[in-house]
């Protein structure tokens, strides 16, 4: 068996990823290929090229001024925003802004900083993100390759279940939690949580268990092996792939969430955005613009890191989410 | 797998009680929920969810109200830029990205890093660069230009525009990668075949490779309109519905009348009218991709 699993591994990673071929295909527009093959070389600084890069420069522009602010702004002390650009670098730079925001910061209730948004959004994340996996991980494998009558019914109504805005399931869902004792604590958040990443992440993962090759299966149901043991020696050895996936998606997606935490917790147990947004938008004592940026950087980051890791399985999850559907 | 072998409830057990979840979910959550919350859009529920049947009286006073109004006016403004934008960038910024550019990697991480970012930071950020004491319009202003005025956050004409621009920046790099996926797969005979007879590449964008993109775009569109209905996190971050009630939307209406108003009738009533918008979206797409056969 542990021979199979390793052969198959090597064949997991093979399927193709979300970019074919696209590289090897070749000379479309005979822009950069190396030797002597295909058409006539171009000049690298073609009006084309320049008119190319100078349009994408730009717009890379546009979308790192906001990081830039955030970062600078941060690391300003106060008088100093208050005379000047907010593009500018600091003169002087302070970290102070990042202490405070961190330990000190004042959302109208209490003043112990982001610090204990931090934990809790940590807390909620953890456990959220691996029964969610779980539960969404089994029950894509039992979709592909147990199928039982009805299976596909209740799929597509959880497919369909996706789109319908989720204000119209807030409401039944505090009932659900009030009447077992679980609203406004952790746990609620936790299956809540569960419960709304069910649709997308079962899609990923029966859409992987499906491109699986079939024969696997039957050989190791000829061998014997049951529901549970051919998911734990056979399914999970191959799917490391999407089971990274499908954490960058619930990581990112738990950790920005909002909606879910303003309503499903108490006060206490408010994830880092929900007391983000009451640091900054609370309207007691003075604006202080560099604690605020300094602050909503500190939320940012989280998800920051995993992108900036890992990247192109970032990137694949959310179009194997996005365009498989 | 089992169809052709004789039924019964245990047949499949593991595979039945490892779907548990799975049926609870759809069932009870999404059906039941669904229905429960439409059922009591029809009664006069305040504090409480109470079955006091009142007909459309929650629906008549809630398209009587001035704010809901607002909101879906804005919901328009927002969604029809929202999608239209998104597709003309997104794909723009596709093309470019398809040319077969040096630091490829590098262009993409800097279009889509906003999207892993979550809409309260979004809308913290840009509420700060929009700050017109201290951002653009400041800055403008001491460059001399002092009647340069660009303050969309306080400005409840534009104030809807400023919400645009942020979500803009959060979301069309996600766009801008789906519309690549797109043109990645599309065969590259098309492009030899259209250059052999000299098509300007323009013309082949417009005439060819757009309409053999149709099944991305649908995919984009009802993704983008889902989302654009549900939008809710960045308004509170970024104006807080303000100023006034200038930038408020559906998703917000709902909240505040379900959670801060007490007044559960109109925030179900409300939440229905959010649901039937989506399903005008989602159903005839849902037909045309999976009414003649499911693709496994």
């Amino acid at each position: 068996m542990a021979d199979l699993s390793t052969h198959l591994q090597a064949h997991a990673e093979t399927i193709p990823q979300t970019r074919p071929a696209a590289e090897a295909q070749g000379d479309r527009k005979s822009g950069f290929q190396p030797g002597p093959r295909g058409a006539k070389p171009r000049k690298s600084f073609s009006r084309r090229n320049i008119l190319l890069y100078g349009t994408l420069i730009m717009v890379s522009l546009y979308y790192l001024v906001p990081l830039w602010v955030m970062v600078m702004t941060s690391l300003k002390g106060m008088p100093e925003i208050r005379m000047g650009n907010i593009f500018a670098p600091p003169l002087e730079i302070t970290f102070e802004p990042w202490v405070k925001a961190w330990s000190e910061a004042c959302t109208g209730l209490n003043c112990d900083g982001l610090s204990r948004g931090f934990w809790n959004s940590v807390r909620i994340t953890v456990p959220s993100v691996v029964v969610s996996i779980a539960i969404a991980s089994v029950n894509g494998y039992a979709l592909a390759n147990w199928k039982f009558k009805g299976a596909d019914t209740f799929f597509t109504i959880l497919i369909f279940g996706a789109f319908i805005p989720y204000q119209v399931m807030l409401y039944p869902m505090v009932i659900l939690l009030r009447e077992i004792g679980l609203y406004g604590t952790l746990t609620g958040l936790v299956i809540v949580h569960s419960i709304f990443g069910m649709p997308i992440l079962t899609l990923l993962f029966r859409n992987y268990f499906t491109s699986l090759p079939e024969e696997l299966f039957k050989a190791a149901r000829v061998d014997g092996a049951g529901f549970w043991r051919i998911y734990v020696q056979i399914m999970l050895p191959m799917s490391l792939p999407i089971f990274v996936v499908a954490m960058i998606l619930q990581v990112t997606g738990i950790w920005n969430d909002f909606l879910f935490g303003v309503i499903y917790t108490k006060p206490d147990l408010y994830p880092m955005t929900v007391q983000l947004n009451n640091i900054v938008n609370s309207v007691q004592g003075v604006k202080e613009y560099n604690v605020n940026m300094a602050a909503t950087l500190l939320t940012g980051l989280v998800p920051l890191v995993i992108y900036l890791i890992s990247g192109k399985l970032f990137v694949r999850g959310i179009a194997a989410g996005a365009v498989k559907g | 797998m089992a169809a052709s072998r004789p039924l019964s409830l245990f047949r499949n057990l593991s595979a039945k009680i490892a779907a548990i979840p799975m049926i609870l979910t759809a069932l009870v959550v999404f059906v039941g929920g669904t229905l429960w919350t439409v059922a009591y859009s029809f009664t006069s529920s305040k504090l409480l969810p109470k079955w006091k049947f009142v007909g459309l009286d929650q629906y008549e006073r809630l398209w009587d109200t001035r704010r809901w109004m607002v909101s879906i006016e804005n919901l328009f403004i927002y969604g029809l830029c929202m999608l239209v934008l998104c597709f003309v960038i997104g794909f723009v910024l596709a093309a470019l990205m398809d040319q077969k550019i040096r630091f490829e990697s590098a262009f993409r991480t800097i279009i889509l890093y906003p999207y892993a970012l979550s809409f309260i930071v979004t809308g913290l950020v840009w509420q700060w660069v929009l700050n017109p004491e201290f951002g653009v319009q400041g800055i403008v202003r001491s460059l001399g230009w002092q009647s340069f005025t660009f303050d969309p956050l306080y400005n409840a004409d534009i104030a809807i525009y400023g919400v645009l621009i942020a979500a803009l920046w959060q979301g069309s790099g996600l766009i801008m990668v789906l519309m690549l996926a797109g043109l990645r797969g599309i065969d590259q005979d098309i492009w030899k075949a259209s250059r052999v007879d000299g098509i300007p590449a323009w013309k082949t964008y417009v005439f060819i490779i757009i309409p053999m993109m149709r099944p991305v775009f649908i995919t984009t569109l009802v993704l983008v309109a889902a989302a654009i209905v549900k939008v809710y996190d960045l308004v509170v971050a970024q104006t807080g519905g303000g100023p006034g009630i200038a930038t408020e939307m559906p998703a917000k209406y709902v909240y505040d009348y379900m959670f801060g108003g007490q007044n559960l009738g109109q925030g179900f009533a409300a939440s229905t009218m959010m649901l039937l918008a989506v399903l005008i979206v989602v159903i005839p797409w849902a037909y045309m991709e999976f009414g003649s056969k499911n693709r496994g």
